[in-house]
């Protein structure tokens, strides 16, 4: 891990106005932020772990927990809210047994929400890992699971 | 000319604008135009792409045809779209198995492949081209309008229709104050939401601090979070070059060295195309030092959000760019004074940015003369929610709800009747139905109790509980809460609190007392713009829809059968086994085991076991599951 945490710190300058950047890509390669990387971070930028660790905690993006196999995330803006995002959701909630921001007990999945991504006309939207589902509905849920489980 | 050449001077840059310009017109073979922004892709629009492609490679006519991927052209419900020039013909809804009638029937032939055309829903009257069809037809788009003519990775394509003329009118002809004076008389104000006047902050960050000579920054805020507000995604990805005009027209106004464009890192493909126009700016040295050898020196960079709303507020937007929490601080000193590391900032916001080339293009008289006394030019909106048009649409300021309601997003779809509008996200609130004719423009949604915003316009008919709505947003501003000020930490989950107990059916009379005078005193003293509009949604819904808090307060019944703790679900015996012979599926589907019947016989729900999760209703084919 240690090299790849260098390589990320390679990229951007040794500046603490990169550090945002810098965690986003470790989230990008880990799917979260191990502990080990955010001391290196710290480390490497001359930055408090304590204020790494409270960059890590304010935004949504970072995780410090792994996340699973595949990334759910549904849509809950308001176009995708009136059009029944919710439901979608309670839908995921039901048929992973989990609630959302958890992951499945086999790392198959883990469930997320945001709170717009900006595809209001397609609502409700349903993105698993790179790949937006539109117009999902609770019908579709065990389809789209279905299908993520088998790539 | 060598495409990847460093552009060193003016003389220069107009040489390879003419150049560029010459090719794309005198290049006379058929275009194919395919939107190919977030939602079209999501759409299989690139699936369409490659199908094109493969056809016209089959059908030996592939030299012969140039195919354009292009960001969004608006018309999201149409997606994905293909607009075929010169026969101007606009194709709907197209897949993959469509290419093959493309390339022989239109290619070949010249004939328009009739089952792809737009057709009125209602006339079912068939449109050919664009600018034929009712959604375009009342938009004026001076904005979004040039996403159809390029593919935002190609700077040749922004330069073929004439991009950074705006760049070398100002190093050449007008002086930054003439150039800050400009885009004051163009009256053009903000597009994120306050509607400040934009040349009066960048009159303001020009004159400041001037005097020591240090750094000051523009900074383009991308940081799009409205819920329901997509229209600076579709900028970035469809036309990034003109974002980047505009801020280095405004770093030349206001004597900025540097820009800053932070973006949602939840648009990764606004993040992809911006960061590579900006790449290729520089490598052609149209950003660095001495560009065009005018002594004007600027660079750009994209720095990525990471999931906070709170920082589309511009003290905490600031923050972030530093590599801090996003936490807004207390205002003055405005970053007109002391904003980015302390300097003097100017934050204006994409659309904003958009607008700055055209003004300067085509000059402040033309702008202001679109729009209405006091707002100016055109103001693009996302058409969303129970709209049968949905899209980017963009309008002259002024026009009425009805007239876009109607006339552009064509009504209410599936018979149902319109109940009210939501502008301006979570910061915003409901408009009623009486106020359809009202004209669209920041004073007149102020008035109205809600807000411009940054465009969202979210479409709410009979089906939608305006309880619900209020509820959903003050979820959201809760959730986003930075929580460094307690009014609005604790206001937002205090008003959730009773909008939930009013949705479950344990309102009282008292807490509507209690959560109008909370609204008010959460919007008096939040610190930031989050909190102190936060309760518009509150305010709003109270103001217009009282009756339905009423009902659901009185009544414990949910007039749109929204609030689904006060729905009573059962299933009407005949529908089920006459048309759906006791299909079953809503037994398998029912969590709580509250149904039930099997194959061939009349299924029933057990009100002791249900916990109204709704899913019996979603799940049932015959319509047999009724909801009270």
């Amino acid at each position: 891990m240690d090299e790849q945490v260098m390589e990320i710190l390679s990229r951007y300058e040794r500046d603490p106005g990169s550090v945002i950047a810098i965690l986003q890509d470790v989230q990008e390669q880990f799917g979260y932020l191990p502990p080990l990387a955010l001391r290196l971070v710290s480390h490497g930028l001359a930055v408090p772990l304590s204020r790494v660790l409270s960059l890590a905690t304010f935004y949504r993006a970072f995780s410090l927990k792994p996340r699973g196999k595949h990334l759910v995330t549904v849509c809950l803006g308001t176009a995708c809210h009136v059009r029944g995002g919710q439901k979608v959701l309670e839908e995921f909630e039901r048929k992973l047994a989990v609630k959302s921001g958890e992951t499945t007990a086999d790392n198959g999945f883990t469930l997320q929400t945001v709170a717009c991504l900006g595809c209001c006309a397609i609502g409700p939207v349903v993105v698993v890992d790179d790949e937006y589902h539109a117009q999902t509905s609770t019908r579709k849920v065990e389809t789209i699971i279905k299908l993520s489980r088998d790539r | 000319m060598e495409p990847t050449a460093i552009i060193r001077t003016v003389q220069n840059l107009e040489m390879v604008l003419e150049f560029e310009a010459h090719k794309r017109k005198t290049d006379t073979r058929p275009v194919l135009t395919v939107s190919a922004g977030t939602c079209g892709r999501a759409r299989g629009s690139l699936q369409v792409v490659e199908a094109l492609d493969a056809e016209l490679t089959k059908a030996k006519l592939r030299s012969q045809v140039n195919i354009r991927v292009t960001g969004c052209h608006g018309f999201c419900e149409a997606e994905p779209n293909v607009i075929i020039q010169p026969h101007d013909l606009f194709y709907q809804k197209v897949e993959p198995k469509h290419a093959e009638a493309i390339v022989e029937e239109t290619i070949r032939r010249n004939a328009p492949v009739d089952s792809l055309l737009y057709r009125d829903p209602a006339t079912g009257e068939a449109s050919r081209g664009e600018n034929d069809i009712p959604f375009y037809k009342k938009q004026q788009r001076v904005v979004l309008g040039d996403n159809a003519l390029l593919d935002p990775t190609r700077i040749q394509d922004f330069l073929a229709i004439g991009g950074y003329r705006a760049l070398i009118k100002v190093l050449t002809e007008l002086t930054p104050d003439k150039t800050v004076e400009e885009i004051a008389l163009a009256g053009l104000r903000g597009r994120g939401g306050a509607g400040f006047p934009t040349g009066l902050k960048w009159q303001l960050v020009r004159n400041a601090a001037g005097s020591n000579g240090g750094e000051k920054y523009v900074v383009c805020n991308a940081d799009e979070g409205d819920p329901g507000a997509y229209m600076d995604r579709s900028l970035l990805e469809g036309n990034p070059h003109r974002v980047l005009e505009g801020m280095m027209v405004g770093g030349y106004a206001i004597g900025a060295g540097a820009g800053y464009i932070y973006v949602r890192n939840e648009y990764p493909l606004a993040v992809k195309h911006v960061t590579l126009a900006v790449d290729e700016l520089r490598a052609r040295g149209l950003l660095g030092t001495n560009i065009l050898g005018t002594g004007f020196s600027f660079d750009i960079f994209v720095k990525r959000g990471a999931g906070a709303f709170v920082c589309g507020e511009e003290t905490a937007l600031l923050s972030s760019i530093e590599g801090r929490i996003g936490e807004p601080r207390p205002r003055p000193p405005y970053p007109a004074q002391s904003g980015l590391w302390g300097r003097p900032t100017c934050i204006n916001n994409v659309e904003t940015w958009a607008n700055v080339a055209s003004i300067i293009n085509r000059g402040a008289k033309w702008y202001s003369g679109i729009g209405t006394a006091t707002s100016k030019g055109t103001k693009v909106f996302s058409l969303v929610g129970k709209i049968r048009n949905t899209g980017l649409v963009e309008v002259p300021m002024g026009m009425t709800l009805k007239d876009i309601i109607y006339d552009v997003g064509g009504g209410i779809p599936g018979g149902k009747a319109f109940k009210a509008v939501q502008t301006g996200g979570p910061s915003g609130g409901c408009i009623p139905k009486e106020k359809i004719d009202l004209p669209i423009h920041y004073e007149s949604l102020a008035e109205a109790g809600s807000m411009m915003g940054s465009g969202g316009m979210v479409i709410m008919d009979e089906d939608t509980c305006m309880v619900d709505v209020a509820r959903y947003f003050l979820s959201f501003t809760r959730d986003e809460s930075c929580g460094k000020c307690t009014p609005c930490r604790e206001g937002t989950q205090a008003m959730l609190d009773i909008l939930t107990r009013i949705t479950e059916g344990q309102g009282t009379e008292d807490d509507l007392v209690l959560l109008e005078s909370l609204a008010r005193s959460t919007r008096d003293t939040a610190l930031c713009g989050l909190g102190k509009t936060a309760p518009n949604p509150v305010l709003s819904t109270l103001r217009y829809f009282r009756d339905e808090y009423e009902t659901h307060i009185r009544r414990k019944k949910c007039p749109a059968h929204v609030c689904r703790q006060l729905n009573l679900y059962s299933i009407d015996p005949r529908l089920c086994l006459e048309n759906g012979r006791g299909c079953d599926v809503c037994r398998r589907n029912c969590a709580s085991e509250a149904i039930s019947g099997g194959l061939n016989q009349a299924h029933a729900i057990d009100p002791a076991k249900c916990t109204k999760c709704g899913v019996c209703v979603d799940v049932c084919r015959f319509d047999a599951v009724r909801v009270e």
